[in-house]
This record gives structure tokens, C-alpha cells and sequence, in this order.
């Protein structure tokens, strides 16, 4: 029996009192600064970052104007795009595979772990020594393959850095996207392979008609998140690219960060603007994600 | 599958042998890199630019780990790193056990908004808000401030906190709570003594979710921490390497020293993970 006395009973006051702490903090580092940034966008700022008054939505107006501003969206199309394509891909067999019952398969998990505990900016400035263009492993070990002729200066040279990096965003993606997918695989029921089993389905028959629309809501979650994780992410692009100059290889993100706090620029109201932006596409990505699982504040 | 086995034992036997094989095959490739990274930083300095390069190196040189160890900049570095993480998830236990608990118990108004409040912060790395956040503690010139550091992460990993706390109180028999009201025990009382011990490995896994977040997070520590001095690991060991100096090996050195309790940690909490990540949509 649920207990309705009690639940009646329950007033306005007292639950601010059991959920006071965690509204404090989100109310004063998520909402407080996202309403921060809302006027920043609207304000002008010293390169000292002193406010010197609001300028309406001139600063969106200078967005539109940046030059590199169509360079940055495609690239964090295709950043997004093709990491989020090919590690679902790329777990969806490893999904497959963990799911089945061998000797050692507690190892592979563990292995699996290290990328997704990793610190991401250690994982990063670790690609960029094996990357390096002279003293990095990935060449010779391509060339002895006889993959490659001729070392290449992968973070530097404009046509291979950009897959180099999503090379990397892939790596650290993949993890997490695997264990929801094997999380999913796992909540099918067994009677319903069993019943694809006797009624004569190939293995591949039975992965198309059985397996994968029963994955599918595990797969929506796997691709809504991921689109938010890499669209978010920060610290690959900021290694990886150091090197280059301008912003032909930046994402929203990072060309966000680069306004904001590394070039001369120091443009706090250009760089709010984009973080506006950006604010709203996570937004559409969330609903998007809540639509999807149909959430609802779950039945306690 | 246990049917299979007992119709083609052999056969079976011999599937197993070939999936086992490539599962080591499978974890060798998912751990290639950090095995560099650990060869990387056993190199003695002149090997690191050796030309062509090796993958191990010919003469092991472990003292590099002792000398990361014994730098008062790594020690510093950690030093933060530990109090930071320790204290914000001290904070995210001490803010999400009562709200798990009140809305894993309670229907009220406000609790689904509430809980879509929780969400959306989930979402939210402090990424997409660090011009703002940088705002704010420059405002109220807290920037190179330790507090500025612990609110923002507990702020950030609140979420994964309430969704596990909640669904392990939720799995707690009411009548049990409802005994211990009778015996004239509080609320907070039934919480404390009933309720959380038996909850218990809810609040080690959402602590150490915490804790690892806070120990890997960068991009707010690097925008904050302006001063040297108050450096986590995850900025200061980059120092290790700049257009100045190079030193690769004890980068690396370093980040293993910094990657090794956190993976241990993760793989503590390996079976909840997704629970708490996707907010039980996937279960």
C-alpha cells in the first residue's frame, strides 16, 4: 500500500526544504550564469572584461558577419555528423559481441572503461604524440603495414587533421555508446530469440525483424546523447588543433572559447552571443532526447 | 545458450575458444593507446626523440614515475585535484540525498519540474555555459577561487546522483520506513538510520561518479585558474609539454599516475553507469 496520509501531508514548504540544496546550486551555477550569458549577448565589454553597457542584438549581428563563422557550423556538422554515425555503427557490433557469454569477457568491459574514465585532455595531448609527424607511432607503424609511402604531418596538414581529431572523438565516444546499446540488448527477453529460433529464422533474420526494433529506443537514446556529448565536447579539438592558427578547423565550441578567452579578440559579447547559440541547440537536442523516451517524471 | 552448449559440446567449446580470442584481440585495440602512453613514459629522455621511433623502449626507465611523484608542481596539481573533487562530491551527496529521497517518497507540485530541471542540468556541461560561468565569478571575483571550482562541479554532476539515489530508495520497501515511523522514528531519522545504510551502494557509486568527474573536468578549471599555483591535474600536467619544453615522459608518467585510480573507481561502478546516464530510459 502507498501511503496517501503521508503524501497529502506533504506541503509546499517542506519540499523546498528536502530539495533547498540542490536548487541553490543548480539556481546559482546552471541558471544564474546561463542568465549571464543571455546579457552578456546583449552587452559590450573592455578586452579587461569590464561591462560598458548593453548594445541590443548588435553581437548576433557581428556573428552573422564573422567571416569564419560558415567554416566553424560545417565543421561541427561534420564533427557531430560523422562521430556519432560511425560509433553508433562501430557499437552496434560491439554491443552485439559483449552480449554473448565467453571466457574473458569481464576484461573486455574493464578495457572498454579506460578511454571513458580517461581524462579526456590526457587522452587528447596522448593522440597528439601519436600523431606526431616525427616522433609519433602512428607513421612508421602505417608505413611498415604498407599502408603509407611517406609520413604524414596528420594535426598539421589542413586535409587530415579533421578526420585525425573525429578519429579521436570516436575513440572516447565509443564506450559509453556500447554500454547503453549492450544495456538494451540485454533488457530483450530471451523467450523472444527462442520464438525467432523456432519458428526457423536465420541468425542475420533474426538480428533484422527481431533484434533491432526491439534496440531501437536504446539506439535513439545512445544517438540523442551523443549528438549533446560531442556537440559539447572541448578538449580533443582544443589539443589537437593547438598547433593551427585561425579558426579553420574549430567547432562552435571551441571557436566559442577561442572569442572568448584566447585571441586578441577577447570579445566577450561576440563570444556570449555564439554561446547563446549554442545554449539553444543543446536545448532542441534535449527535447528532442525527451520526446524520444517519452519522459515523464517517473512513478516513484 | 546454455541449451546450445549441451547439443554441440564441441562445437560450442570451440565457438567459445574463437570469441574469447577476439575479445583479447578486442582489448588489446581499446587499450593500444594508453599502452603507448605507458612506454612513452618509460623512455629515458634521449629515446623520446629517437628516429625512427619505437613503440617500447630499449632501456626501461621507471625513475621518471618517482621523480613526477617527488615535482611540488605535481604535488601541488594533485593536491588540488583531490580537494576539489573530494569536497564537490561531498556536496552532491550531501544536495541529492534529500531530493532523491523527497521525490523518489512524495508527489507534490513542482516535482516534475523539478526532476526536468535536473535533467536539463545533465545535459548541460558547464562547456556550453562557460562564458557565463566565467562571468559570474569574475562578478563576484571569485575567479582563482577553490569555491568557484567544487560549486560548479557539484552543480554539474547533481543529476547522475539524484537518478541512482532515487532508484535505490524507490527500491526500498515502504514498510519497513513505515515500521520505523510507528517506533516514533522522524523522517529525517527513518532516512538516516533506515534508509541510506540500506542504500548504501547507491551513495558509494553516485560518490565516486562525482568524484571522477570532478577529477577529469578541464575547461572550467582552465578558464578559473588562472594562478599556477591553484592548478588541477588536468592543467598543470600540461605544462609538461608547451613550445618550450617537452617533456613527454613525464607527461605521460603523470597521466597514468592520474588515469589509474579513476579507471579502478569507474570499474566499481561499471554496472550503474547507464542506469544513471540515461535517467532509467533504457532499463
Amino acid at each position: 500500500m502507498r501511503g496517501p496520509r503521508r503524501a497529502r501531508r506533504a506541503t509546499g514548504w517542506q519540499a523546498l526544504l528536502w530539495l533547498g540544496p540542490s536548487l541553490a546550486l543548480i539556481g546559482a551555477v546552471v541558471a544564474y550564469p546561463a542568465a549571464l550569458l543571455i546579457r552578456a549577448s546583449l552587452s559590450q565589454y573592455s578586452v579587461t572584461g569590464l561591462y560598458q553597457g548593453s548594445v541590443g542584438l548588435r553581437n548576433y549581428a557581428r556573428l552573422l558577419r564573422q567571416e569564419a563563422l560558415t567554416t566553424v557550423v560545417a565543421n561541427t556538422l561534420v564533427w557531430v555528423t560523422v562521430i556519432v554515425m560511425v560509433t553508433l555503427m562501430l557499437s552496434l557490433g560491439l554491443a552485439q559481441f559483449l552480449d554473448k557469454s565467453f571466457p574473458g569477457r569481464r576484461l573486455v568491459r574493464w578495457a572498454l572503461i579506460v578511454p571513458w574514465a580517461a581524462s579526456l585532455i590526457m587522452t587528447s595531448k596522448l593522440f597528439v604524440w601519436i600523431y606526431d609527424y616525427y616522433f609519433g607511432i602512428l607513421n612508421p607503424m602505417l608505413q611498415s603495414l604498407g599502408v603509407l609511402h611517406h609520413p604524414v604531418d596528420w594535426l598539421g596538414d589542413d586535409s587530415t587533421v579533421m578526420g585525425a581529431m573525429i578519429t579521436v572523438g570516436i575513440f572516447v565516444s565509443l564506450p559509453f555508446t556500447t554500454y547503453v546499446l549492450l544495456a538494451g540488448l540485454q533488457a530483450i527477453p530471451a523467450d523472444v530469440f527462442e520464438a525467432a529460433r523456432v519458428d526457423g529464422a536465420s541468425a542475420w533474420r533474426t538480428y533484422r525483424s527481431v533484434t533491432f526494433p526491439l534496440l531501437r529506443p536504446a539506439l535513439l537514446v545512445a544517438a540523442v546523447l551523443n549528438i549533446i556529448y560531442v556537440f559539447n565536447s572541448f578538449p580533443i579539438v582544443w589539443t589537437l588543433n593547438d598547433r593551427n592558427p585561425g579558426f579553420g578547423h574549430d567547432t562552435m565550441i571551441t571557436y566559442m572559447y577561442k572569442i572568448a578567452f584566447k585571441s586578441s579578440l577577447r570579445d566577450v559579447g561576440l563570444a556570449a552571443a555564439l554561446g547563446v547559440v549554442n545554449v539553444l541547440l543543446i536545448l532542441l537536442a534535449v527535447l528532442v532526447y525527451l520526446r524520444s523516451v517519452r519522459w515523464r517524471a517517473q512513478e516513484a | 545458450m546454455a541449451v546450445e552448449i549441451s547439443v554441440a559440446g564441441a562445437r560450442g567449446a570451440f565457438r567459445r575458444v574463437r570469441l574469447a580470442c577476439a575479445g583479447l584481440l578486442l582489448a588489446l585495440v581499446v587499450t593500444a593507446p594508453y599502452l603507448v602512453m605507458l612506454f612513452t613514459a618509460a623512455k629515458p629522455v634521449g629515446e623520446l626523440r629517437a628516429s625512427p621511433p619505437r613503440l617500447t623502449p630499449v632501456a626501461w626507465h621507471w625513475d621518471t614515475f618517482v621523480d613526477v611523484l617527488r615535482d611540488p608542481g605535481f604535488q601541488s596539481w594533485l593536491r588540488v585535484s583531490l580537494s576539489v573533487a573530494l569536497a564537490s562530491t561531498a556536496l552532491v551527496v550531501l544536495a541529492a540525498v534529500p531530493a532523491a529521497y523527497y521525490t523518489a517518497r512524495h508527489r507534490f507540485r513542482g516535482r516534475t519540474a523539478f526532476l526536468f530541471l535536473v535533467l536539463v542540468t545533465q545535459m548541460f556541461s558547464p562547456t556550453a555555459l562557460v562564458v557565463g560561468l566565467h562571468r559570474e565569478f569574475f562578478e563576484l571575483g571569485l575567479i582563482n577561487t577553490y569555491a568557484a571550482l567544487i560549486l560548479t562541479n557539484a552543480a554539474f554532476n547533481l543529476a547522475f546522483a539524484i537518478w541512482i539515489l532515487r532508484a535505490f530508495f524507490a527500491s526500498i520497501p515502504r514498510e519497513i520506513e513505515d515500521a520505523a515511523a510507528v517506533d516514533g522514528c522522524g523522517r529525517l531519522r527513518v532516512l538516516v538510520r533506515i534508509v541510506l545504510p540500506l542504500s548504501l551502494p547507491g551513495v558509494v557509486t553516485a560518490g565516486i561518479f562525482a568524484f571522477i568527474a570532478a577529477w577529469n573536468e578541464y575547461i572550467v578549471a582552465l578558464t578559473l585558474m588562472t594562478d599556477p599555483d591553484k592548478r588541477p591535474l588536468t592543467v598543470g600536467i600540461t605544462s609538461y609539454v608547451t613550445a618550450y619544453v617537452q617533456h613527454w615522459n613525464s607527461l605521460f608518467a603523470a597521466s597514468i599516475i592520474t588515469i589509474v585510480p579513476v579507471v579502478v573507481l569507474f570499474a566499481l561502478i561499471e554496472r550503474h553507469l547507464v542506469g544513471g546516464l540515461t535517467a532509467g530510459s533504457v532499463k
